[in-house]
């Protein structure tokens, strides 16, 4: 951390002492996660995310490597092992449930924390790279999720599979060698799910490695705050611990409670029903749906109905990456040099139209291809391209910014001024 | 160079999705879909009150008796249960001798190996067996079911949406096939061999009515056996076969709830102590 006012590490205890000269470990920690990293004092609950995020990918590792040496990788007792993890295993279902729906509460978590990155500019400079690097999980976080949605053997883990990796069929000329040489056959069968298992255990692990990189680059400029203004000196921030330390021990426990609610009482609410019926390579199921958390991009790829130029599932193809791929031009599309939509009206009108355009595509992913979903998600997959791609960077150029406070120190001394005496709603906004 | 290129592309999706929007509005109004039997008749299960329902649920075990009863009776000819193992239903309150009585005397014999010749050859069931599947494979339970296929029932409560509620009214829901939906879709008549349900997806299901009358199955803890009594009975076994852990799964979960409640609201006042001195 380049703030100059940062405290220094000393080593109370010998012992750490001892190890601090030998691998300086504490020292990074400390400035990691510790005292030693000064962060703006008026961070919102919306900067709990990130650690909430962590917290899943943990949980998700560790209910997942225990599954493993329950859970047989094969195309005959894929299932059968999962329902003997459900009835023989000692807390079976604890570990399944807690792993099925863990993956909904990372994208739940990772979801809000972009959202949080989009209103208050944390992908523009200096913290491109933060930014970019996030992008790389979650687009690690979405092969993860789709290949050990897999791994059941269901009736939507396979023709999941089998309508995903058509996808790549669509690619002209080589897409069906393609497909056929990602899954190892000609449908999925076991050696599909036998490399899906492999990948499925070892990309946790470069999605942690990445995680590393995504703080180191946010270590160099420090967090943002909720204003989007630099910070200006030592009466702008609070070191990391106690202060964010305590904040996010609380949101843990608040992401726990409602987790823990879900998993106990609701456990299969998010799950869909055709994936207690055994994969059946001669039963298509009505309708095929992915896990929520790929609704809006479902949704985007059945938009395109019409052959026009390209083929309609070409189309498809392209813009559903597309979708996901522009944003990482999104640090050079918006260059309006104010970071918090806070203080960018224009912005923030189009920026709440984004959210519902988000909210509408996901539903119409889950729903049947089917008028009018059909319709509705095709103006909503229109307004979506328009709003990053054209929109954004025309309000960028002509917006006028409200007026910035001078410092951080100095909104939240105004906040409390306007406010008196209600600390908390300041908190909570 | 990154915002020419890029509204540019914006353009081309969204010309190419507009493009598709009016295509598909001018064929709906052309060629409105037509409407279908299954979307005008297919009927919603009836809500049904179970011990097990809600966050606290727990099984009534007299009931989950009382459906074993009508699986082993009924279902069994056809469907098979094969993730329940015998010893299981220790849970839903048979004694071990009941349950080690209930394996010897099951109707289907497990596969095994005869040890003096290594031929193909069957024993009794064991406390330990899974349930015995009544086909030896796919083909023999077409075969012998007019070419459809009984699903097995150890998860249906959990594969079909409406779980328990979707037996209990599929069960109860068999009816001749309404005069109305025969005038309006006279391609749509109920095929031999098929029986018509509202509940069941497409209204044709090819299971024959398994509970005809009253007193089909004579109940040893004296409950009169109407028709919706044993569905009733039935489906509440099923949730127990598909979720045998529900019990511990709610238990649990309260505990944990109380516990996060407790350790949440002391890292509440734990934060507000940190920051008393600090406006933010």
């Amino acid at each position: 951390m380049s703030f100059p006012w940062a405290n220094h590490y000393a080593p109370k205890h010998p012992v750490m002492q001892w190890i601090d000269d030998r691998l300086p470990l504490p020292r990074l920690v400390y400035n990691a996660v510790g005292a030693g990293y000064p962060v703006p004092r008026n961070l919102n609950y919306f900067w709990n995310f990130g650690v909430l995020a962590g917290a899943a990918l943990a949980i998700q590792i560790i209910t997942g490597v225990v599954l493993a040496m329950h859970y047989a990788a094969n195309g005959d007792i894929a299932f059968a092992s999962v329902e003997h993890i459900m009835r023989d295993v000692n807390s079976g279902w604890m570990l399944r449930y807690a792993h099925a729906n863990g993956a909904s509460f990372f994208f739940i978590v990772v979801y809000l924390h972009i959202f949080r990155g989009l209103f208050y500019g944390s992908y523009k400079a200096p913290r491109e790279m933060v930014w970019l690097l996030g992008l790389v999980i979650f687009l690690l976080m979405m092969a993860t999720a789709f290949m050990g949605y897999v791994l059941p053997w269901g009736q939507m883990s396979f023709w999941g599979a089998k309508v995903i990796t058509g996808l790549f069929g669509a690619i002209p000329l080589v897409g069906e060698p393609i497909q056929t040489w990602l899954l190892g056959g000609f449908a999925p069968d076991n050696a599909a799910l036998n490399r899906f298992f492999s990948l499925h255990y070892l990309l946790p692990f470069v999605i942690a490695a990445v995680v590393i990189l995504h703080i180191w680059a946010l270590h160099i400029p420090g967090s943002s705050n909720p204003t989007g203004i630099d910070v200006k000196g030592p009466q702008d921030t609070v070191p990391f611990h106690p202060y964010y330390t305590a904040k996010d021990g609380f949101g843990l426990g608040v992401f726990l409670i409602i987790f823990a609610i879900m998993l106990f009482f609701a456990p299969n609410y998010l799950g869909h029903p055709d994936n207690y019926i055994a994969a059946n390579p001669l039963s298509t199921p009505a309708h095929i749906v992915p896990e929520w958390y790929f609704w809006p991009f479902y949704a985007i790829l059945r938009a395109f109905t019409v052959d026009f130029i390209l083929p309609a599932k070409l189309w498809g193809v392209l813009a559903m990456f597309s979708a996901i791929l522009l944003l990482f031009f999104l640090p050079w599309l918006d260059k309006s040099p104010v970071r918090s939509g806070n203080y960018r009206p224009t912005f923030k009108m189009f920026f709440w139209i984004l959210v519902l355009d988000v909210l509408v595509l996901g539903y119409c992913g889950g729903a049947p291809a089917e008028e009018p979903y059909v319709m509705i998600s095709q103006l909503a997959a229109a307004y979506y391209f328009a709003h990053f791609l054209i929109i954004l960077p025309i309000i960028s150029r002509i917006e006028r910014p409200l007026p910035l406070p001078g410092s951080i120190t100095e909104a939240v001394l105004a906040k409390h001024g306007e406010v008196a005496g209600d600390a908390q709603a300041v908190a909570a906004e | 160079m990154v915002r020419p290129i890029g509204a540019l592309v914006g353009l081309g999706f969204a010309f190419v999705l507009l493009f598709s929007l009016v295509v598909g509005a001018v064929n709906f109004i052309k060629e409105p879909p037509a409407a279908t039997a299954e979307h005008e008749f297919h009927l919603h299960p009836k809500p049904l009150a179970l011990a097990s329902n809600g966050p606290l649920g727990r099984f009534d075990r007299q009931q989950l008796q009382r459906g074993f009863q009508v699986y082993k009776e009924v279902c069994a000819a056809c469907h098979s249960l094969k993730y329940v193992s015998f010893r299981d239903l220790h849970e839903v309150g048979f004694t071990e001798a009941e349950v080690k009585a209930i394996a010897k005397q099951w109707a289907i014999e497990v596969p095994s190996v005869n040890p003096d010749t290594g031929e193909p050859a069957t024993r009794k069931a064991e406390a330990a067996d899974k349930f015995p599947t009544p086909y030896p494979n796919e083909v023999a339970a077409r075969a012998a079911n007019n070419n459809a296929l009984p699903p097995d029932l150890s998860l249906m409560t959990k594969a079909r949406h409406d779980g328990a509620a979707y037996v209990h009214s599929l069960l109860t829901g068999y009816q001749d096939q309404p005069a109305e939906l025969l005038k309006k879709f006279p391609d749509s008549k109920t095929g031999t061999g098929l029986h018509y349900n509202p509940y069941f997806a497409n209204l044709n299901i090819a299971m024959p009515p398994p509970l005809v009358a009253d007193g089909q199955v004579t109940y040893a803890d004296g409950t009169p056996a109407t028709v919706d009594q044993m569905a009733q009975d039935v489906s509440a076994f099923l949730v127990w076969t598909a979720e045998p852990k529900l019990e511990s799964r709610h238990r649990t979960g309260v505990a944990v709830v109380i516990f996060l409640l407790i350790a949440t609201g002391l890292a509440f006042m734990a934060y507000r102590n940190v920051w008393s001195g600090i406006k933010h």
